[in-house]
């Protein structure tokens, strides 16, 4: 029983520990991401390659998502309003929802999913099969061009996707009004804008710009740091995605605290 | 007296609680080519990862082309890595980039203001020196084993290194295809005028391409010679046990 006790301490205390080392290790990681990306040199072409495969190769599933998301927001909405005699306040509604929200979180879960995975993958099959190690005795530095060109294009293409995402979103949206109140494309956007303020789109996109800095960071970090063979680059991906879907929630949580605080002001 | 393009004097490395290397002795010569043998886990791999500055040393020197390694700056160190082909035991040809891309991502990286003639004919050079001109455009995974082996060593030709490093060449290929590879690494030494070291467990690639051979047991080279002397007159048993396994005659 003492033994046992012992046992499930001393586990205790491993985990304790590896969980601290790990914040040390993400914390320094990103330390070197942000002592890396102001200086030459610069991985441009591969900017631009990553920005191709996180942006264009993400449209179909966007598309698809945001339009869904549009059409069953504005279905589940109607009732509610309808019982006040109020279905002409859904675009206001459903503009408030996908900008402020919406566009943001679903964008950033679906990317976390698809690119954060692809990444983690990637990055972790290269560092198990040597690739890193190749690209480092052939004197090129391999997080300045594996991870800095890769959390940059996912900081910049994400918010690119996000503003699509809401334009398709409200194009679902308004598919639906369209069909049960007979609202006619202008209109429908005169009251999309006129619901919305300035700080719901600022702050709408530094979201964005925080959950795409988020997804590309932590697939890399998982990829860079994934031991173990094959099993291991299977666990970079996968917790690739676990941890930026996690992130991705408190950073939502901690920006509605603060785009709050600013709209009081 | 030959010059020394490497010098290694009581290196030693540990991995935790495992001591990998206890205090290795090791000089390579202008030109030739040293075999270091030793059994799986051994240390062969991490001694040459500390000379290309993969990884560091717990103890000890290491000299390379007459600079100390553990105390050079990252620019430096970018700097002697170039004149050092390191050929990995998987090859490690990069899997999204063609072999044409492999080749040339070295040289866009570190040759300033080359231009797209000159950078062709490197890139058709080096893949002609290894036989394998007709895969310029394929990808990595469409090669097989040996194939990769070969893009792996042209890789690191294209710089023109003074050092090559290979680490486990004939890992995993048939026998025929490993003759093709020591033929390879005997024909880049001559025709690159390297000085080479070759990690392997294999007696037969040990005997076809080194010049002398050094054998790494529990940390330390335990035999040092050309190949009859380490083997044919070792009284030593493990050198004599790793012979026999190998079954040469």
């Amino acid at each position: 029983m003492a033994e046992n006790t012992a046992t499930h301490k001393s586990g205790l205390r491993r985990r304790v520990e590896n969980f601290f080392i790990g914040l040390a290790s993400a914390y320094r990681f990103v330390e070197r991401f942000f002592r890396e990306v102001w200086f030459p040199p610069y991985e441009f072409k591969e900017f631009i390659r990553q920005c191709y495969q996180i942006g264009y190769n993400s449209l179909p599933l966007i598309s698809l998502t945001g339009f869904i998301v549009g059409v069953v927001f504005t279905n589940q909405s109607r009732p509610s309003l309808a019982e006040f005699g109020a279905t002409s306040w859904l675009p206001a509604l459903i503009s408030i929802a996908v900008i402020r929200a919406m566009g943001p979180l679903v964008t950033a879960l679906i990317a976390a999913g698809k690119v954060g995975s692809s990444i983690g993958a990637e990055i972790g099959s290269m560092k198990v099969t040597e690739q890193i190690d190749a690209m480092e005795v052939s004197a090129t530095n391999p997080f300045k061009f594996l991870v800095v060109s890769r959390v940059l294009a996912s900081t910049f293409m994400i918010p690119v996707l996000v503003m699509y995402t809401d334009f398709v979103a409200l194009m679902g949206a308004f598919f639906n009004v369209n069909q049960h109140e007979l609202v006619s494309l202008s209109t429908f956007f005169v009251q999309v804008f006129d619901a919305l303020s300035f700080l719901d789109i600022t702050s709408s996109l530094l979201k964005s710009l925080v959950f795409g800095f988020t997804i590309g960071i932590v697939g890399c970090y998982k990829g860079y740091n994934s031991t173990k063979g094959t099993e291991g680059v299977g666990k970079a991906a996968n917790s690739a995605v676990v941890m930026a879907m996690f992130l991705i929630f408190i950073e939502e949580l901690l920006a509605l605290q603060i785009t709050n605080f600013f709209r009081q002001l | 007296m030959q010059k020394k393009v490497i010098e290694v004097r009581g290196l030693k490395k540990s991995f935790g609680d495992l001591d990998v290397l206890k205090g290795v002795d090791l000089d390579l010569y202008d030109g030739e080519n040293l075999v270091v043998l030793g059994k799986s886990g051994s240390g062969k791999s991490v001694l040459i990862k500390i000379m290309v500055g993969l990884l560091t040393q717990d103890e000890g020197t290491l000299k390379v082309l007459g600079h100390e390694v553990s105390e050079m700056g990252s620019k430096a160190l970018n700097q002697l890595r170039l004149r050092i082909g390191f050929s990995f035991q998987a090859s490690a040809l990069y899997d999204s980039m063609t072999v044409r891309e492999n080749l040339e991502f070295p040289l866009v990286r570190n040759v300033k203001g080359i231009g797209k003639a000159e950078k062709d004919k490197l890139v058709e050079s080096v893949l002609e020196s290894v036989g394998l001109i007709q895969t310029i455009n394929q990808m990595p995974s469409e090669l097989s084993g040996g194939q990769r082996k070969r893009i792996g060593i042209a890789r690191t030709l294209i710089l023109k290194p003074a050092i090559m490093l290979y680490d486990e060449p004939t890992a995993g290929l048939d026998p025929i295809t490993c003759m093709d590879i020591n033929k390879l690494i005997n024909q880049v030494n001559e025709e690159y005028k390297t000085s080479s070291i070759i990690i392997t467990h294999d007696l037969t690639c040990a005997k076809v391409t080194g010049d002398r051979m050094a054998m790494l047991i529990d940390g330390v080279f335990s035999a040092e010679g050309e190949f009859e002397e380490v083997f044919k007159y070792s009284e030593d048993p493990s050198v004599k046990s790793f012979y026999d396994y190998n079954f040469i005659q």
